[in-house]
């Protein structure tokens, strides 16, 4: 039983975490992108679309990242390069993903599903308990731990994150000193995009492996707010996506369980409030959170030449 | 006094003709400039004369659209600040291109194109700033320090990498005296290596003791070169206006004292944020008829004391009194009403709205001081019309139109404009934060002149200034503010720079915690 629950916490905490993961790079470079969830919902139709019509999942994968790229090259051309407001556009993303997913997505509703498989790694595997919860996840669950791994590493212990938190800080610094601001931005909301898209593909390839309209259910809002309840610091994003798909999990059992008198509302508002209560008692360093906070984020930049 | 054969073997930079356009402006006309190994070289010009921007282009943030640069000897292009870099030419910013969230070495890093191990950059960071008496915590965040401090890194990391030529935007603005003195000492080491240095100061007494040779640009053109050192400023300063400067008359120097207008009782704040500065018992006494000046280096409070003042952070009412009346929990307009006025910081988004048209910000500040500007929820267009005309008239306000959105006009015509704003109600109490603040000095000479003047006429004004030369010219005491403490204003003829320096680098703060 522990087991199973454990199990559905990881499946549950997989897409949020890698879409939060995404996101906290594009708002480390100073981009606000509200389009998570439209990206998000792209990559969940295309993923599913292409594993149906080719019948591998891995295809389906990459396709989905792709077009959570487009997404967001759009996004970038919109905002950095003609300088529009990074909110309209965003909600605008997020609208134009969930209408043209739904018009995607009509040929393929009811259509059964292509789950891409477990991973078998042998004598690991076997191991009692450990076995099943660590060691027979399918690929993207491991890509999900290796993103936020790569994402802390490149942040604080490169160069290139150094570039990254430097752009978000200050662009007319940056600017002066010869960084390519917008250059910087765009790949940072390329690599949000992919993986936003990549979240998508986990929701209707390995989660719930079928597509239904809307299936992403407000998961890329989620994770928006996961990256800034987290101070855009990537082990505290891991945190907040577990305690949400854990709380989202133990829910479900509990509305299925007789003897808890709660009402449902109650119960299904639980992960959320949860979440937020945790890590607002976490930032609770305001300076930590102050040094964190991209001080440059959502604000337009335009070279002066 | 030109010489037109500065170029030689010596030359380091050689710039031919550089002209530079904005739209219908020629920010460079047709320039020639030429810098020589271990020189000191001034570059002089009023605000708007063309000087950042032909530094800009040394620096390759801008391109130029005429004329070329020939780096020893040899014709360059210089597309961005990494090949300029690459060059060996190395710039500190006026306003610093510093990262406050994060630390020194960080924030070095950024600008050298190999940086090594961090470990390594920390430890050449230490000792290449104790060589130069400059000395960083390389692993301090830059949020965390004072003015002087930050202008360190920025000048550490032009050092480390090598440069053959520094360029410097008006880098004593923001420094105490003497550290003022510490960054000449730096100065005159490194072109005693053969580094030369190109120098932009607003100061022409610095200018004229450090500088080998000057550079004087009027409207994007060259207009003068000269040796500083067989110039003085007033020659110097007649060079870059074109005209004599009128200088400031104190008038009567021992003005006539009447009683207290605003009075200042142990004011006490706490920060609001953690990179504010908290105020630590404060106390004032500002009379009818005299300037008081606060100088201090930029961010010791002096922006929580003005907003205090002014009513934009309340505080507890006997701390603050408007004619005896008690008044720190007051609203702002509730002083303006008390005949006090208050001109702050920043022009463009605290003192105007940019797009509003000068009318409608004379409105802002003025709808309730009983100039008939507002009548029973209506604004009177006709009279806010009729005072933008007078103010502009009264101050000199120079605009192309009619009228005009005050993100149109520039530094010193708005600051003339928000100065007579509030100067045009003959304020009892008038608090000015940063006056002349970039401003040329024909407009500074004028806004000064009026602040005297109101004085004189039985006001009472507080002048919150780091540019010393001002605080000497205008005030008849002179308190410091440092890091939330106020030292006792003590009258001008008593103070002279090294004491104003000491007070400035913890002086105030050792006296008001004893007090």
């Amino acid at each position: 039983m522990f087991e199973a629950v454990l199990l559905t916490v990881i499946t549950a905490a997989t897409p949020l975490l890698i879409a939060a993961v995404g996101e906290l790079v594009v708002e480390r470079s100073g981009v606000l992108n509200l389009g998570v969830e439209g990206m998000m919902i792209m990559g969940a139709v295309v993923g599913f679309a292409v594993a149906n019509q080719t019948g591998s999942g891995t295809l389906g994968v990459f396709a989905a990242v792709g077009a959570g790229m487009a997404m967001a090259a759009l996004f970038g051309f919109l905002v950095l390069i003609l300088v529009a407001n990074q909110v309209a556009t965003g909600l605008a993303l997020t609208i134009l993903g969930t209408g043209f997913s739904g018009l995607i997505g009509e040929a393929f509703i009811g259509v059964p599903g292509l789950k891409i498989p477990s991973l078998y790694i042998p004598g690991l595997s076997d191991i009692p308990f450990i076995g099943p919860v660590l060691f027979q996840q399918d690929a993207i669950v491991y890509v999900g731990f290796l993103l936020v791994a790569v994402v802390a590493y490149t942040l604080f212990r490169t160069r290139l994150g150094l570039v990254l938190r430097a752009v978000g800080d200050n662009h007319n610094s940056a600017h002066a000193l010869g960084y390519s601001v917008i250059r910087v931005r765009f790949l940072a909301v390329l690599f949000g995009g992919a993986c936003a898209g990549l979240a998508g593909s986990y929701m209707s390839l390995a989660y719930t492996p079928q597509w239904v309209e809307n299936m992403t259910a407000g998961r890329g809002w989620i994770a928006l707010a996961l990256v800034v309840f987290s101070s855009w610091l990537p082990l505290r994003v891991v945190a907040g996506a577990y305690l949400f798909g854990a709380v989202s999990v133990l829910n479900l059992h509990a509305q299925a369980h007789e003897q808890v008198n709660i009402p449902s509302q109650l119960l299904s508002s639980l992960p959320y409030l949860a979440t937020i209560l945790v890590l607002v008692l976490i930032s609770a360093n305001r300076r930590l959170t102050l040094v964190n906070t991209p001080a440059c984020l959502g604000k337009p930049f335009v070279p002066d030449r | 006094m030109v010489q037109q054969t500065r170029s030689g073997t010596d030359t380091l930079l050689d710039a031919r003709g550089l002209t530079k356009r904005f739209g219908d402006i020629l920010a460079n006309d047709n320039v020639d400039l030429v810098i020589n190994k271990g020189e000191i070289h001034a570059l002089l010009g009023e605000n708007g004369a063309g000087k950042s921007t032909l530094v800009k282009m040394f620096y390759g943030s801008l391109q130029p659209d005429g004329g070329e640069i020939l780096w020893q000897g040899k014709r360059v292009d210089i597309g961005n600040p990494a090949a300029a870099r690459e060059l060996g030419i190395g710039m500190v910013f006026q306003h610093f291109s510093l990262f406050e969230a994060l630390n020194v070495v960080e924030n070095i890093a950024l600008a050298l194109p190999n940086p090594g191990r961090m470990s390594d950059l920390a430890e050449r960071i230490e000792s290449v700033s104790r060589d130069y008496g400059l000395p960083l915590n390389p692993s301090d965040i830059v949020a965390d320090l004072p003015v002087g401090i930050r202008q360190r890194i920025e000048i550490v990391r032009c050092l480390l990498q090598e440069p053959q030529l520094i360029i410097m935007d008006e880098p004593t603005s923001v420094l105490t005296p003497q550290e003022a003195d510490q960054l000449f000492l730096t100065l005159q080491r490194l072109a005693s290596e053969g580094c030369a240095v190109l120098y932009i100061s607003h100061r022409l007494e610095e200018v004229k003791r450090i500088c080998h040779h000057a550079t004087i640009l009027r409207h994007g053109k060259v207009v003068s070169e000269c040796n500083p050192a067989k110039e003085t400023p007033a020659t110097l300063a007649s060079m870059m206006v074109g005209a004599d400067v009128a200088s400031v008359s104190a008038g009567a120097r021992t003005p006539q004292i009447g009683e207290t207008r605003l009075a200042l009782s142990n004011l006490t704040a706490r920060a609001a944020t953690p990179f504010a500065t908290a105020l630590n018992g404060i106390s004032l006494d500002l009379r009818a008829g005299e300037v008081v000046s606060i100088a201090g280096v930029a961010g010791n409070g002096q922006g929580e004391l003005f907003d205090a003042i002014s009513g934009e952070m309340p505080v507890a009412p006997q701390m603050i009194r408007i004619d005896g009346k008690p008044c720190g929990s007051k609203s702002i307009t509730w002083r303006r009403r008390q005949l006090a006025a208050f001109v702050p910081e920043e022009r463009l988004g605290h003192g105007a709205v940019p797009g509003l048209k000068l009318s409608q910000n004379i409105v802002l500040t003025r709808h309730a001081t009983g100039d008939g500007l507002t009548s029973g929820g209506f604004v009177s267009t006709a009279r806010a019309n009729g005072m933008e005309k007078h103010i502009k008239k009264e101050f000199d306000v120079r605009m192309s139109h009619d009228d005009p959105e005050a993100r149109s006009l520039s530094g010193g015509n708005l600051q003339k404009f928000v100065v007579g704003r509030e100067l045009d109600r003959q304020p009892g109490v008038l608090v000015v934060n940063q006056p002349t603040w970039g401003v040329d000095a024909g407009a500074a000479a004028l806004i000064r002149q009026a602040l005297i003047d109101l004085a004189r006429s039985g006001s009472a004004v507080l002048v919150i200034s780091q540019d010393l030369d001002e605080i000497f010219e205008i005030s008849d005491r002179i308190a410091v503010i440092s890091r939330g403490y106020l030292s006792e204003a003590e009258p001008a003829e008593d103070m002279n720079r090294e004491r104003v320096g000491l007070l400035m680098a913890g002086g105030a703060e050792a006296q008001g915690e004893v007090a």
